[in-house]
């Protein structure tokens, strides 16, 4: 009886990844100016999107040095930041986004069980 | 304020100050805040950092210094309505763009720090602000929050170095708003990078009191108060009296004011109180220290003059209801406008808080008099210490703006010193007393001192009567001092002794009367007798000389018979 159980959760599981990665993904980096870690942070996005999530995200990369009225919508203190705004939770991302593996759990398209 | 602009323009190319706009803070800053540089407001949670910060931009605004309000803990909105109440022209400012409100949310659970970043979104958003407005003032409230929002605490020390500086670059005044820490001023020792005004907010709780103090910890290149200042969080936001200042050079005037009862005013050399002294009332309970301060006011009232009547004891309703059975209409000033009552319980506050209270209703209503009613009740607040400095600015106060202060205190029954020995405060001095004799209490009223007059030295009778208050001698005899009912039946007893003795003298009279016309029978008897006796002996000495005459005859007529030798 346990052991069902312990099979009806990983396939729920797996269910839910398998819808997550069929999500569209909604997101937008906000990007202080075009500088070194700006740079970075768009090269190391779009590295990640390419090898999970292709064809299955919209990005928008926002400048707030030419639109600051997006830093106060957007509720932006530090640069660069990614805000993960589909599918919900909202997340916010900041820093140049080398540390990869913090921003694919970040984004659920990888889960701790994974490693 | 006026003050403020005068050392501004003094010192100009010293340093540039900015008017917060704040009472009092302007004063003993001398000026505002440092011009252009950023200022620290530190203190713990519930001090009134934020209603302080927001007191300066609203402040500016109205004088023509757009600023922004940078909020990281509450919504705009929140805010808004926090202090929509005490300046109820936020909304029209903000519309008028003199003001712009920006909440910055952090939230932890939020952030995933993924590598390397900056604040750049912060500076961004604030420069954007500034600009848009033209901001002259900023305020970041509390910038400290950034803290449990970011890990990085290296890299936001660095930033925030940065950004005090780039503040400056902008030629903004800023306040910057940090909880308190343990060790250092603020939890992440702010201080260190804004270094310039550093103002220290605490409340401490003394007897189960809060106070308000404010301290300006430093203030580079600029003179300032050291001492720490209680503030007041009211409805029009913070005042702050900076009342150690005040001296003893007030000016005295020969002018009098009637103390409302005729015969007090003819015991105080014929007028009544000085005008700008202060009187204390002294007496135990029921005494009628209050009627007196109530006659006062009545009588002031009455001759268009405003009256502040500071009750610690009585709700006003209560005092305007006792003095209307001793005849004394005080609502009726009340609904003049000539007299304000203004009742708080002394614990409410502590002492300095009372003392701000009080000048600040001084200042806005301009009174002739004010009465404490009743001033000892102030006492239990404080050490007697506290109690005494703080009337004695109190008076130095009420002096400097030639307000009269009349102050009830309540005695130990029987013992007139006051426990804090406030009476060498005061210029006049009037002790009421509860006599108890023949089984009834009655009051006495006398002056212990008058500075200034040649005050009556008697004590009188002091009586409340349905048509105010009266005052009459007392008895002073053989008997001693009688009062009341024993004076009354003195009274009636002396009367029937002297109808006594009236009668006395005239029986007395009529006893003289008697005895003269005694004594003249007597007299006339005595005449009579002696006449008689008179006529007898002269009838006898008549016989006497007649046998004489006719014995010598008849010698003569033998010696002619005998032819004797003739005699002689």
């Amino acid at each position: 009886m346990g052991k069902k159980v312990i099979n009806k959760f990983d396939e729920f599981e797996s269910a839910l990844t398998a819808e997550k990665k069929g999500d569209k993904y909604v997101l937008r980096l906000f990007v202080a100016g075009i500088n070194p870690k700006s740079r970075r942070a768009i090269e190391n996005l779009m590295e990640i999107l390419e090898e999970n999530l292709k064809d299955q995200y919209e990005l928008e990369i926002i400048d707030i040095y030419q639109q600051p009225i997006f830093a106060k919508e957007g509720q932006i203190v530090a640069a660069p930041t990614l805000i993960k705004e589909l599918p919900p939770p909202l997340r916010r991302f900041v820093g140049d986004l080398s540390n990869k593996e913090k921003l694919l759990l970040g984004l659920e398209l990888k889960s701790k069980k994974d490693e | 304020m006026s003050n403020g602009k005068n050392l501004l323009s003094g010192d100009e190319s010293v340093l540039e100050k900015t008017i917060t706009g704040i009472e009092g803070l302007d004063e003993i800053t001398g000026g505002g805040l440092p011009r252009g540089r950023p200022s620290l407001i530190c203190g713990a949670a519930g001090c009134g950092k934020t209603i302080f910060a927001m007191e300066f931009i609203v402040h500016g605004a109205e004088m023509g210094e757009p600023g922004v309000f940078v909020s990281f803990e509450e919504t705009a909105e929140d805010i808004k309505k926090n202090f929509i109440s005490m300046n109820p022209n936020l909304n029209d400012l903000i519309d008028q763009n003199k003001i712009s409100m920006d909440y910055i949310r952090i939230e932890r659970s939020e952030i995933e720090e993924t590598g390397e970043y900056d604040l750049e979104g912060l500076f961004i958003r604030l420069g954007y602000a500034i600009d848009s407005i033209g901001a002259k003032r900023v305020v970041l409230d509390t910038v400290e929050a950034l803290f449990s929002g970011f890990s990085a605490e290296a890299l936001l020390r660095a930033e925030l170095r940065r950004l005090f500086h780039w503040l400056k670059s902008k030629g903004v005044t800023a306040v910057i708003t940090g909880e308190s820490g343990e060790k250092t001023l603020t939890r992440y020792g702010l201080e260190e990078y804004v270094a310039d005004c550093v103002i220290l907010l605490n409340n401490p709780v003394v007897n189960k009191i809060t106070t308000r103090n404010l301290r300006i910890v430093k203030y580079r290149g600029s003179s300032h108060g050291t001492n720490e200042y209680p503030f007041l969080i009211g409805e029009n936001g913070i005042t702050l009296l900076p009342i150690t200042s005040v001296g003893l050079n007030h000016s005295a005037p020969d002018i009098h004011v009637s103390t409302g009862i005729e015969r007090l005013d003819t015991m105080l050399n014929g007028n009544g109180y000085y005008v700008g002294s202060s009187i204390l009332v002294t007496g135990s309970a029921g005494t009628g220290k209050s009627s007196i301060a109530a006659q006062f006011a009545n009588s002031t009232c009455k001759k268009g003059c405003k009256c502040l009547y500071l009750a610690f004891e009585e709700s006003p309703k209560q005092i305007i209801r006792n003095m209307n059975s001793i005849g004394i209409d005080l609502r009726h000033w009340v609904d003049k406008g000539l007299l304000k009552f203004h009742a708080t319980r002394p614990t409410l506050y502590g002492l300095e808080i009372h003392l701000v209270t009080i000048y600040k209703l001084i200042n806005e209503l301009n009174p002739d008099i004010v009465i404490f009613d009743p001033i000892s009740n102030l006492i239990s607040v404080g050490s007697p210490d506290e109690v005494k400095s703080m009337l004695t600015r109190l008076i130095d106060f009420l002096k400097s703006k030639q307000i009269t202060a009349l102050s009830t205190s309540l005695s130990a029954m029987g013992n007139i010193e006051t426990s804090v020995g406030i009476s060498s405060l005061m210029d006049t001095w009037i002790n009421l007393e509860a006599v108890e004799t023949n089984g009834e209490r009655n009051r006495t009223i006398d002056i212990i001192k008058a500075r200034g007059m040649s005050h009556s030295n008697q004590l009188r009778e002091f009586q409340l009567t349905d048509n105010g208050i009266k005052i009459v001698d007392i008895y002073l005899g053989s008997e001693g001092m009688l009062t009341g009912s024993a004076r009354v039946s003195q009274i009636a007893l002396e009367k029937a002794q002297k109808l006594e003795r009236e009668h006395e003298i005239e029986r007395k009279q009529r006893e003289i009367e008697h005895k003269r016309e005694l004594m003249d029978a007597q007299i006339a008897e005595i005449k009579s007798k002696f006449e008689t006796e008179e006529k007898e002996l002269e009838r006898i000495i008549k016989q006497e000389k007649l046998k004489e005459k006719i014995l010598k005859k008849d010698r003569i007529e033998m010696a002619q018979m005998r032819t004797a030798d003739k005699e002689d």
